[in-house]
């Protein structure tokens, strides 16, 4: 039956080259967790040691009380679902299901009962009797997935399922992944470097980066209160500003390099009066007001999105924090009152509910509440 | 996974192929040039062999024969080869697949046969020589040098056409379109673009070539006479005089080697330098000759054919042949077949027996080796994969040498047995099989495997259910061309047979010595028939066009 795991200071390393130093974190019996991160942060490496497909240098993977490190592969009763969808592409459909019930020796009847079931629910009934080559990538990707629940693993692992389907087929599988998942109610953990993948399937996200684990929680958390400013900028796009936490009307207040105070409620105890801090304002966080009222910009270009306008601005470089690939400011259209130009000098004032203050080296949140592992 | 040393069936597999390639191998191999060095009485250690060898003409001029009839071979095999190929894949040749076929199964044929049937034809008693004496004219001989040249160049050359062919289908029309945009046209077109994209598989297919056309026994032996190339004379100082003039031939045996490995080395140099990968998402276009010349390039590809088919069709029609004895009599019979099913019906049954033997080793060694070597990299298993190159260098009758001098005595006495004769065919085919497997190895992802290992099958249970029956369709079709080869293999079996361990290629070569044409037609002919058989289930079994070896 499914399990929680436990991954306890647990090290990867190739040689002299430590792909994961001492890592810990818990993953709960049923949830759907993922492990988000760019290429080559150890979201893979991570997932294959939690497998047995890569061994384990130190520390231990427990599966409930269960210490796994010295199980072989096979005996972890694991259900794996690969980038590549591995199908064999010997055997039908229906023998792929099939191969992980017949190595357990499962009686014919009952074999058949489960088979007929599980194929129902991925909804690939119909083409249980050919072989992979001539099914598409959706479809093959669901007999992975039936192969690998089919057969109750403890948990179920998914690395980068999805990143070989076209953009519409990748949406509509992740409703389905995360439907079939709820269903069968198993531990899973899912691998993807798809940001908004993660943030539509997930229960809660690992946010990882050179092989350590930045943030960990729910999408809504990691979105709206990321823990450092990787996270802010690898979520979504943030725009970094240079500022300084002052005293306002008895409360505190973030106050830009420009000089413009925007008083705050939402700074926790950490964040001191006079601290110099980074401040991350998303694009949409922005909102343009009166002169005097915000920070003063200019337009530097202008790309229409249908739903939205994403502008590109012009800040003086000292009130930034340098090396950002862009400044932007996103327009709902759904609300605009006028359409800004290139060209146009224009006040935007940050939400202050909404944004999120870092202390200067961007390394943790001084927002009230944040906490790295939820 | 476990970094653990454990005996599990993997440990097992690297010691059977290091014992396999290290006793049948490296230790006949160095014992030979052990021997090379010693005094064939004192056993002591003496350079004498070798000026022996250098100080005669008698000697050393088979080394210079050897080096200039292979040489010319090359050459004349790539010309052929390539223009053949070239108008092959570029232009409309009617009845394409039939000349393929054809090309192929004078690629497949035994080597000797092309020899013995020029003889038929060409020879001082050949149906040509007399015809053309009927009518006043001289026909040039057969014999020596040309006669090597005309038999192993009609030989080869498809090597040449099979992999310049393949490497065409390879060349992007894009890129030819481009030289095109940029003014480039007609010849300089082919020189600037074509030739240097076929270079590297042209110099591919001419190592093979060479090493072939050096090794070559049964063609210089037959058709030879006075013209002595290095793998007869090995053979003959083997053979007459065993005993005193071993360590002589051992000598001239670790010389063949040594120029072998020096050319095999030099072309890996050169290739590696010019080495890039092709993949074409257009092929070039097919175009169609017009008027005189469409005529004369179907004239010239048709002649080619005739010429390699025509060993084939006059060993078939000798077959049937009235013979009275060794002599061929008016009109046709069976008696030759009579005869081969009397006395040498062992010969017969040896040779499937052998060869399917040596297939089945070399199918479970051939995957599970390249499993090894590509899965599970270590510095054994590379010391595996090198040792696998060497046969490539080592000509068969030089194997065969080794073979029986290391296993003349006991403890390890197998000289005259069937398994050495099995040995050495595994030894010799095995390396392109696990090239080959190996290459589909490659293109296996491992998540399969993980896959399977993830559902529950341990993962040695996962080689054999997942792994080997992917690799089974490639591994078999190239095993059938291994098969094909022992099948038809004279230089190590004539080394190492006895009379019971007989196979038909050497059979034919015995009979053709004895001037018994009849019969040594009829041997040969079964040998074709079996061949273009297995060829048909190659072709049923991979789906496939075209051979690589």
């Amino acid at each position: 039956m499914s399990v929680a795991i436990t991954a306890d200071k647990v090290v990867k390393r190739y040689g002299d080259l430590t792909i994961i130093p001492q890592l810990t974190q818990n993953i709960k019996n049923g949830e759907f967790f993922t492990l988000l991160g760019p290429s080559g942060c150890g979201k893979t490496t991570l997932l294959r040691m939690i497998a047995g497909f890569n061994s384990i240098e130190g520390g231990q993977i427990r599966f409930n009380d269960q210490v796994i490190n010295d199980i072989p592969a096979h005996k972890r009763n694991i259900g794996m679902v690969f980038q590549s969808y591995a199908i064999f592409p010997h055997l039908t459909v229906r023998e792929n299901v099939e191969y992980g019930l017949k190595l357990r020796n499962m009686p014919k009847d009952e074999m058949k009962t489960k088979v007929d079931k599980i194929l129902d629910v991925v909804q690939i009934t119909e083409y249980q009797d050919r072989l992979p080559e001539r099914l598409s990538g959706g479809q093959q990707q669901r007999v992975a997935l039936a192969r690998a629940i089919v057969i109750h693993p403890s948990v179920l692992l998914m690395d980068e399922p999805l990143s070989n389907l076209d953009a519409k087929l990748r949406v509509e599988m992740r409703s389905a992944i995360r439907e079939v998942q709820k269903q069968v109610g198993i531990t899973t953990v899912y691998v993807t470097h798809d940001q908004e993948e993660a943030l539509a399937i997930s229960d809660r996200i690992a946010v990882m980066k050179k092989g350590v684990i930045q943030q960990t929680g729910t999408p809504h958390t990691i979105y709206t209160r990321p823990y450092n400013v990787f996270v802010a900028t690898f979520i979504g796009h943030s725009n970094l500003f240079k500022g300084r936490i002052e005293e306002a009307n008895g409360g505190k207040a973030v106050v830009f390099a420009d000089g413009f105070v925007l008083p705050m409620s939402t700074i926790g105890e950490e964040g001191k009066i006079g601290d110099d801090v980074t401040i991350a304002v998303r694009p949409e966080e922005f909102s343009i007001c009166g002169e005097g009222q915000g920070i003063k910009c200019k337009i530097k270009t202008k790309v229409f999105l249908g739903k939205y306008i994403t502008y590109g601005l012009d800040f003086p470089d000292d009130m930034l924090v340098p090396d950002q690939p862009a400044i932007e400011y996103s327009q709902d259209l759904g609300h605009a009152e006028k359409v800004l130009e290139i060209g146009d000098t224009v006040y935007l004032k940050p939400n202050a509910a909404k944004i999120n203050v870092f202390r200067a080296d961007g390394s943790k949140s001084l927002m009230e509440g944040v906490v790295e592992n939820e | 996974m476990n970094k653990k040393f454990q005996w599990d069936f993997w440990a097992w597999i690297t010691l059977l192929s290091i014992v396999i390639f290290g006793l049948f191998l490296i230790y006949p191999l160095f014992s030979l040039f052990l021997s090379a060095f010693q005094d064939a009485t004192t056993g002591a250690f003496t350079m004498e062999n070798f000026t022996h060898f250098f100080e005669r003409k008698y000697y050393y001029q088979s080394m210079i024969n050897s080096f200039s009839v292979t040489a010319c071979v090359t050459v004349l095999a790539v010309v052929v080869g390539t223009a053949l190929a070239y108008f092959m894949t570029l232009f409309k040749v009617r009845g394409k697949g039939i000349v393929e076929i054809c090309i192929i199964i004078s690629l497949l044929s035994p080597p000797f046969i092309g020899a013995y049937s020029w003889i038929l034809i060409g020879g001082r008693s050949g149906i040509l020589t007399q015809w053309l004496a009927g009518m006043g004219i001289e026909f040039p001989s057969i014999y020596g040098f040309a006669g090597i040249l005309l038999v192993l160049t009609l030989k080869l050359y498809p090597f040449i056409y099979l992999y310049v062919a393949g490497a065409m289908k390879n060349i992007d029309s894009a890129l030819i379109e481009a030289a095109e945009s940029l003014g480039c046209s007609g010849i300089k077109k082919v020189v600037t673009i074509m030739l240097p994209l076929i270079t590297p598989t042209i110099l591919a297919g001419a190592l093979m070539v060479f090493m072939n056309a050096m090794a070559d026994f049964g063609t210089p032996m037959l058709i030879g006479e006075g013209f002595n190339v290095m793998p007869v004379m090995i053979y003959s100082e083997f053979i007459n005089e065993v005993g005193d003039q071993a360590n002589f031939a051992a000598a001239m045996a670790a010389i063949m080697v040594l120029i072998t490995s020096t050319i095999f080395m030099l072309q890996k140099y050169v290739v590696n330098k010019k080495s890039f990968t092709m993949s074409s998402l257009r092929p070039l276009p097919v175009g169609e000759m017009k008027g005189i010349k469409n005529v004369v390039m179907h004239l010239c590809i048709y002649l080619l054919v005739a010429l390699s088919m025509i060993p084939q069709l006059v060993v078939i029609y000798t077959s049937f042949l009235k013979t009275n004895g060794a002599i061929f009599v008016d009109g046709y019979s069976l008696d030759s077949y009579r005869t081969i099913f009397g006395s040498l019906g062992t010969a017969i049954s040896n040779t499937y027996i052998f060869s399917t033997a040596a297939m089945a080793v070399i199918v479970f060694l051939g995957m599970t080796v390249a499993y090894l070597t590509t899965r599970k990299k270590s510095w054994l298993t590379d010391i595996i994969d090198t040792l696998t190159m060497f046969p490539y260098i080592i000509p068969g009758s030089v194997l065969g040498i080794t073979l029986l001098l290391a296993f003349n005595d006991d403890p390890m006495l197998l000289s005259g047995t069937a398994l050495i004769i099995i040995i050495s065919l595994v030894i010799r085919r095995l390396p392109y099989t696990l090239r080959s497997s190996s290459a589909i190895l490659y293109q296996l992802s491992p998540s399969l495997e993980e896959a399977s290992i993830s559902l529950g099958a341990s993962p040695l249970k996962t080689f054999f259910k997942v792994t080997a029956v992917m690799m089974l369709p490639g591994v078999m079709s190239g095993a059938i061309i291994s098969w094909i080869t022992a099948i038809n293999e004279l230089s190590s079996s004539v080394i190492l047979f006895t009379g019971a361990t007989k196979t038909m290629s050497v059979a034919i070569y015995t009979e053709v010595i004895r001037a018994s044409y009849g019969t040594a037609a009829a041997l040969s002919t079964i040998l074709t028939v079996t061949t273009i058989t297995a060829m048909v289930i190659f072709f049923k079994v991979s789906g496939r066009r075209d051979v690589t070896l």
